[in-house]
Formats: C-alpha cells, structure tokens, sequence
C-alpha cells in the first residue's frame, strides 16, 4: 500500500527512526484520514493519547503544519500488513477538541474518554465523554503541564525541600 | 473489514441452554454478525454515575430488568474493577466497567523521573509481569538513544520475559480456579509460580518490582548456577502443566462452565482493539513476538496459540499452552544464551562497575552524573509495542532533548481489553460474569496506571 493519507491536504507523512510512518493530519481532515487507512487495510486502533506541548514549544514538526498545544496520536495497527502508522493531530487550546474515532473503531471508546479525562480534550460525537480514571467531580486534567504535581512537603531539620 | 482472515467463526458447539421454571433465563446465544450491535452496547449504558437513578437510563423499564453493582471491593473482580450490571432474571443484558479506583497518576510521575529512574516507575504497572514493563521502556528509551544492545542483554531479557509470562499465566491459572471455585487449581497456580519468583529473586534481588531491565541492558549478570535453576522450573512446570490438563481440562464441570461463556468475535475483538489471548481466542493469529519479532524472538522457535470459538474455555487452553510454548522458548535461551556483556558499555548510558569508581575519577563522575541528572535522550518520539501476558503493551515516548520524558504513556493492555467484558457478558448468565471477569485476566494496577 502507498500512504494515501499522504493525499489528503494538510496532511504529509515522515519517515520515523523506529520504522513507523507519521501522517500529520489538520484538525478537518482528521476523520477522513483516519477512515482513509482504515480502509487501507489498518484494521486496528492500537492505541491514542494526547499530548501537551505547552513547556516545549519549538519542537520539530514538518513545514505547512502549525504546531499548537495540545496534539492526539493515533498509533494505527494493520494486521494483514503487519506495520503501524501513527496520525498526529494538532489541537489549538482555545479549543481543544477533535472528532471522535469511535465510529471507526469502537476501541477507542476508554482511550478517547482517558485523553479527556487527562487532557481535556473534547470528541466530539463520542457517546459517553466522562472522566475515566479521576472522580466524576474531579476540577482539572491532571497530565496538562500546568497542572501541578501533587507533593508532600519533608522536612529534613529545618530546611523545607521540594521533596 | 478487509480480507477473509476475519470472517466470524459460528460456534460450533451446542449453546447450553438452561431452561429453568421461570422460563426466560436461558442462555440467548447471540446472532452472528450483528457486530455494529455489540459494539453500541458497551456505550449505552455509560452514564455519570448520578443520572443512573433518576430513570434517565435508555432501556425499556420493566421489573424484570434492574442494575445492580459488583465491586469495587469484590473479591472476585481480580482487584479494584467495578461493574455495574444490568440484569434481566439472571441474563446480563449491559455491562458498564467502571475503573480508576486504582490510579496513581503514573504517566504524570513519570514525567518528574529521569530515565534511569523511569523503570522503577513503570515496573509497578503491571505488577503480575513487571519485566514486561521494563522492557517496553527501555526499548522506547533506547529506540530514542539508539543504542544497541550487546546480545547477551538481548537474551537475558528474552529468558526473564518468558519466565515472567510463566509466572504470570500460573497466577492467572489460580485466581481463574478460585473463581470457578476449583481451590485445588488456586494453591497448585501459587506453588508453581512461587518456583519462578524464587529465581527472580535470586537474579533481581526481588520477587515483584524488580527494575531489572533497564535502559541500556540489564542491571546485573545471571547468578552463578543459573542454568540448572531455569532447568528444574522448565521441568517442574511442564509436568505440572499436565496435571492441570487432568484437573481441569478435561473435567466436565469445568468445561461446562467455561465453553460457550463469552463468546467473542473475531471481527469485535479486532473492532474493539482486544489483544493478547482474547485477540487470539477467536482465531487471529496475532502475536507481537512473531508478527513484529522484537527482541532475539524471530531467532528461536515457537507456536503462537491460538482458540476457534472465542469463548472463555479457548482463552484457557490458549494461556495454558502459552506457558508450554515459552517454557519451549526458555529451553531454546538456555542452550543458545550468548556470552559477553549485559548492558551497554556506553558510560554515558549506563554506570560503571563498583570497583572502577575506587580507582577512576572519569567513573565516579559518570557515576555520580547518572544517578543525579541522568542522560540526555534526543528529542523525537516513539512507540514501541511487546506481547505482554495480557497483549500488546505499548509505550509512546516523547522526549524534548532533557534527561527525563516529555511525554511517557503506557498503552495498557488490559485497559483496552477490558473494553471487550460488555460484548462478552451480554446474554450470559449473572453466574458466569465472574468466569468472563477471569478471562479477560485485568490486572488493574495497568489499567489505572
């Protein structure tokens, strides 16, 4: 199979080091693409997770693409072709969602309602967006890099550390 | 779905049929190929947990149908998991898993550890195969480095994998006796495991946790002796296996209990991104080890196991022999175990030997530099999958160029399996979820994380 995603507009592919393809896929073609390898024969949505790139802005991404804050990875898995593909979405904060996959693949059903949960992103259409890990009235998401890290003050004499 | 590889296979044998006096509590087997069903019915009954009782819940309502909960503090949920059940008589009709009563903020930790002290981090996931952790780990980390492994490293961690999926496999080969309520089976899974945890100790300096694999190799040689340890665990469990067989494989009780319990689809299981024995089950041949050989696995030879019908007694007979075929791996390990180092000979990577840092000032430095500030890893990401006991365990890794990742996320398999429990659950007896529950085999420190 040639990458047909790499057709679609706005969305390119890059060679990774461990073997796996990149498509780097707009927020609107995101669906289409995704529906287009499915097709392609990537029967399986082995994983999705989202990232917060809010500490580490300048990072590397292909020319044409707008790097925002928030991104999702979706780690495709093709059975019969026996290689994966990965799908990266950028997700701007002011509004941080993206369309659901689970119509695609039903699988991503606890992974898109983790990604909400840690990260707040919204998918759109999914059937059941509630928090997954955290309490239902949890304030926050816990994996964005603004979100502090919970920590218990020691005391070693009277010196107060971090630690 | 594209190619004949995932046609649904009908179950051939005979639905078990419990007709009772009540009349409506007979075991509805459910349609083949109605998979876009199934897939809705995990979903529906996926509500904030307040709207349950206030009648917004979309079923038709009568009184035979009710929700009843199960767990969390269940002991026969494998730990933490909660179900909320909806039954009709005593039939499952929905299923809502509920998790995260064991989360730890895992992958936020991770991000404040270095990468030397990721391992011990990750280790504690999945605390029935934690070597399988450490390796997605430092395979990700070294993926990010690009280091080689010396080979000798390469198979110590093929032979401790294995060994921990013996151990593992026997842990679930109890506690899935104790849930049918074979006790015998419970203390017999326990006995032999304890054999594997015995040598883990001696090698690791601990039972469970070991952070031995690390990022660049292992973190000490095997002990002196090591071959006939592994020799009498190969011997010992393989006889044992054979035992099971006459416990419980062919005893009709068991067998009763567990062929043609949730059943599952080839196509459902694939939808769903089911892995590991319940992928296999219905008859996919899909092992990480031999479709994408990591590690020396493309260089010795084994069977990949795999069931027909998807029920909960393939899913036993696929664990049970999973254990034959690494025992059948470990064998090949130990007459093929290569000599040489066990981790990397790279000083930036990994820490020099005790006794140089009496002698070197350049040691101690790098001694002291990796233990405090760690090493820089390029910036990139990656993701990298193994074939853990429950499937395909993977970690995506994001690092920005620092010592310690950006980004670690664990891909938990079991997590994801348990996505498959209401399709499995669905039309089966209230009595029978507790076998299903056991399939799955959650172990719910990875799927909280």
């Amino acid at each position: 199979m040639t990458l047909a995603a790499g057709d679609d507009s706005g969305a390119l592919t890059t060679p990774r080091p461990d073997g796996d393809a990149v498509v780097f896929a707009s927020r609107d073609d995101y669906h289409a693409t995704v529906s287009d390898l499915r097709a392609n024969g990537f029967e399986m949505c082995a994983d999705l997770c989202a990232v917060d790139f809010l500490s580490h802005p300048g990072r590397r991404v292909p020319d044409g693409i707008a790097p925002e804050r928030f991104e999702v990875v979706v780690n495709l898995l093709s059975l019969s072709l026996k290689r994966r593909i990965r799908v990266r979405v950028q997700v701007p904060e002011s509004d941080p969602s993206v369309d659901t996959l689970f119509d695609l693949y039903p699988g991503t059903e606890a992974m898109e309602r983790e990604a909400y949960d840690m990260h707040g992103i919204v998918f759109t259409d999914h059937p059941d967006l509630t928090r997954i890990l955290m309490p239902e009235d949890w304030e926050g998401h816990p994996l964005r890099k603004d979100y502090g890290v919970g920590r218990v003050p020691v005391q070693f004499k009277d010196a107060p550390g971090p630690r | 779905m594209s190619g004949d590889r995932f046609v649904s296979r009908v179950p051939a044998r005979p639905w078990s049929s419990a007709e009772t006096s009540e009349g409506s509590q007979e075991l509805i087997p459910r349609s083949a190929g109605s998979a876009t069903l199934e897939h809705s019915v995990g979903s529906v009954l996926r509500l904030p947990e307040g709207a349950l009782d206030s009648g917004q819940i979309d079923v038709e309502r009568d009184d035979e149908t009710m929700i009843i909960n199960m767990g969390p503090q269940h002991p026969s949920t494998h730990g933490v998991l909660r179900l909320m059940l909806e039954l009709e008589g005593e039939t499952v009709l929905r299923t809502k898993p509920v998790v995260g009563y064991l989360h730890t903020g895992m992958e936020k930790t991770a991000e404040e550890l270095t990468y030397v002290q990721g391992a011990t981090n990750v280790t504690r996931m999945d605390y029935l195969s934690p070597l399988h952790n450490e390796l997605v780990f430092s395979l990700a980390t070294e993926a990010l480095v690009g280091v080689e492994m010396p080979k000798r490293a390469v198979w110590i961690r093929m032979l401790m994998c294995e060994l921990n999926r013996v151990s593992s496999h026997l842990m679930w080969m109890a506690t899935n006796g104790m849930d049918l309520g074979s006790t015998s089976m419970m203390i017999y899974g326990f006995r032999e495991r304890e054999l594997v945890l015995e040598f883990f100790e001696k090698t690791t300096g601990l039972r469970m946790n070991h952070n031995y694999i690390r990022p660049g190799g292992v973190a000490a040689d095997l002990p002196d002796g090591w071959e006939d340890d592994v020799e009498i665990i190969c011997d010992t469990v393989i006889e044992r296996t054979y035992e099971y067989d006459e416990l419980l494989t062919g005893q009709p009780i068991f067998r009763e209990r567990t062929e043609a319990v949730g059943n599952i689809t080839a196509e459902t299981a694939v939808a769903l991104s089911a892995t590991g024995p319940i992928l296999r089950s219905t008859g996919v041949p899909w092992d990480l080890r031999r479709s994408m050989p990591y590690l020396a696995y493309d260089q010795v030879e084994f069977d990949v196991i795999v069931g027909t019908y998807g029920d909960n007694f393939d899913r036993y007979s696929i664990r049970l022999n999973e254990i034959r075929e690494s025992i059948r791996i470990i064998r090949q390990v130990l007459e093929k175990m290569p000599l040489g180092d066990y981790r990397v000979q790279d000083r930036k990577v990994t820490p020099p030997p005790r006794r140089r840092i009496d002698e070197s000032m350049e040691a101690l430095i790098h001694h002291f530099k990796i233990f405090t500030e760690g090493f820089r890893v390029p910036e990139g990401e990656v993701y990298v999958a193994v074939e853990s006991p429950r499937g395909e365990l993977g970690c995506y890794l994001v690092s920005d160029g620092t010592a310690k990742p950006y980004r670690m996320h664990i891909r938990g398999p079991s997590f994801v399996n348990l996505q498959t429990l209401p399709v499995m659950l669905r039309g089966g007896m209230i009595a029978d979820a507790v076998a299903v529950i056991s399939s799955v085999d959650p172990v719910m420190g990875e799927v909280d994380r």
